[in-house]
């Protein structure tokens, strides 16, 4: 199990290696925005002041290998906009982003796991039918036309809750629901199909003969067995819904790491893209590790192997 | 192909998903040869007009927009970029991803671990962000656009063609052509290709629906294709200034959006229940 623990954990390391590969060398592809910074009369040897300041004269190898040693240190640079540590930047957005994300994925497990355990249980009734057809037209909404007509109704209309903003728990509803939408419809699709799976299998049958209630059967026999390949998704999901983040905020203008991402992207602040996308990576890849640690919790077998 | 045909309109829904996708497409390749109105044709005097069946005794049949466009004609010709965009970019992508996967699939040794690393990579990069950043920075163009989407959704490709490759390449037909001294470029498109085919169409079929999700997103955030060409997404962002009081103009392209996709989801599962061998078993 150290072992284990100690692979995965430098095969972590090594995977945000090429994140940071990937995100320094392809927000760079444009060239350098030094012109952006300056006013568009700047001279020449002004230009070249700025570039030598920022360092951006240069080769790109060299500019990464500095960021990276830094980076290493915690330092990851100053916003070019707004003058402060990116990386502060990004962690003061990061409690509003994860207090919608968190409300988002509570949204969709209070939804997708009673409609799948009991689509599962029921194959075939109309209630079944029901989930597969939620799950296909939830994944067929585009987020941001979602948030309008939920502003449309909501905001407009009903005058019910805020349109934009952040504050009280009115403001956290509409972008949740939105967020949620796509997770929902993944989720519910990938458990149902699990549980039919582990419904028809050899352990229920005994279970069955051997005269378990049929609740029983559902809920710790086949929901358990069905939860390894759904706690994956919802691992990946976590991805999602980070990525999902960005234009659901955006849309209802609440101040979370995503707008910070597009406001940021608009001014080629690439510091604080980088910062940005460097700390999601570290945290989609932390729960991913979670999540294959936990499969050793619900799955003895599992544990002998490693 | 005639017999797969009438399996497939066996399910209804799957049939109503069918038409509708058929129908995008018949707007989006004869879309000029049908719209009544130019879509960039503006009218002052006509602006924010509703749709006929609001009482409006207007000739636009959707309504007409902020810059008095007829709202008909630009949902019809935008059609064209979601479908180009959507299809271009699901080419680029299971080139690259059959490719990378059935080496990796074949040649487990090294390709298997760097796809599996460049797997993890992908997935761990919040892709909305990273796609916004690189069309900041490119510039944003049609071409562009469906370059940056083709490239960055492959892995899923490579993942299940590599697992197939996996189980086929220990299969007596594959070994045999390996012993016989057929060249390994041969073996990987001749016969390892067929076989994980199925697959492929089912994982495009999907990746259409999403890419048409990710286009419009791309333009409604203003990094998309340039505003001269009607899409459903820049016309979403036009019309959301104009919510209060001319609903229509942002609720119109996103209805073509979602019956699009949903259209498109529904002939992607139908066709996964019927090509994909181990959900076949495990559904029946």
């Amino acid at each position: 199990m150290a072992n284990f623990l100690i692979s995965r954990l430098l095969y972590t390391v090594l995977v945000l290696f090429g994140v940071s590969v990937a995100v320094f060398f392809l927000i760079r592809i444009g060239g350098d925005p030094s012109a952006l910074f300056l006013p568009p009369e700047a001279s020449l040897e002004e230009i070249e002041r700025f570039r030598a300041l920022m360092g951006f004269d240069r080769t790109l190898v060299v500019q990464y290998f500095d960021f990276l040693g830094r980076a290493v240190q915690g330092d990851f640079g100053m916003s070019l906009r707004y003058n402060q540590p990116a990386m502060q930047l990004v962690l003061d957005r990061m409690p509003a982003t994860l207090q919608l994300g968190g409300a988002a994925l509570l949204l969709s497990l209070i939804i997708s796991l009673p409609l799948a355990i009991i689509a599962a249980a029921k194959r075939d009734s109309i209630f079944d039918r029901a989930s597969l057809l939620i799950s296909i037209i939830g994944q067929s909404f585009p987020a941001f036309w979602l948030a309008i007509m939920l502003i449309l109704l909501f905001s407009e209309n009903l005058r019910l809750l805020p349109p934009s903003g952040r504050g009280t728990w009115a403001h956290l509803v509409m972008p949740a629901i939105v967020l949620a939408t796509y997770s929902t419809a993944i989720i519910t699709r990938l458990l149902r199909s699990s549980m039919i799976e582990a419904l028809s299998s050899d352990y229920v049958r005994t279970a069955r003969g051997k005269g378990v209630r049929e609740s029983t059967i559902i809920l710790s026999h086949a929901l358990r067995n069905a939860a390894i390949p759904t706690l994956t998704v919802i691992g990946l999901q976590v991805g999602a819904l980070l990525g999902g983040a960005v234009i659901t905020e955006e849309v209802f203008a609440y101040p979370g790491v995503g707008r910070l991402a597009i406001q940021a992207i608009a001014n080629r602040d690439f510091t604080v893209v980088q910062a940005f996308v460097l700390l999601m990576a570290a945290l989609i890849v932390m729960i991913n590790l979670l999540v294959d640690l936990s499969y050793g919790f619900l799955d003895p077998r599992l544990r002998k192997r490693k | 192909m005639i017999q797969f045909f009438k399996r497939f309109t066996t399910s209804s829904l799957a049939t109503i998903g069918l038409i509708v996708v058929l129908v995008m497409v018949f707007a989006a390749i004869f879309g000029p040869l049908i719209v009544p109105f130019d879509p960039n044709a503006q009218d002052i005097m006509q602006r924010l007009k509703p749709p006929m069946w609001q009482g409006s005794e207007g000739i636009h049949l959707l309504g007409t927009d902020a810059l008095g466009r007829d709202i008909f004609s630009r949902v019809v010709i935008g059609a064209r970029v979601s479908i180009l965009v959507g299809v271009s970019a699901v080419v680029i992508s299971s080139i690259v991803g059959v490719a990378f996967g059935l080496i990796a699939g074949y040649e487990d040794k090294y390709a298997g671990r760097v796809l599996m690393m460049l797997t993890d990579i992908q997935l761990a990069i919040p892709f909305m962000v990273l796609a916004l950043a690189v069309a900041a920075v490119v510039g944003a163009s049609l071409w562009n656009i469906i370059a940056i989407l083709g490239l960055t959704n492959w892995v899923q490709y490579s993942r299940v063609v590599r697992a197939e490759c996996l189980v086929l390449r220990e299969r007596e037909f594959i070994q045999a052509a390996h012993m016989m001294g057929i060249s390994t470029l041969h073996i990987l498109t001749r016969h390892l290709l067929p076989n994980v085919l199925s697959s492929v169409i089912v994982i495009s079929s999907l990746l259409v629906a999403k890419m048409i999700i990710f286009e419009s997103s791309l333009s409604f955030l203003g990094l998309g294709v340039p505003p001269i060409t009607p899409t459903w997404g820049t016309m979403i962002a036009e019309g959301r200034n104009y919510i209060g009081n001319a609903w229509w103009v942002a609720t119109i392209p996103g209805i073509a959006i979602f019956v699009t996709v949903v259209g498109v989801n529904l002939v992607g599962d139908r066709l996964r229940d019927l090509l994909d061998p181990r959900l076949r078993q495990v559904e029946s």
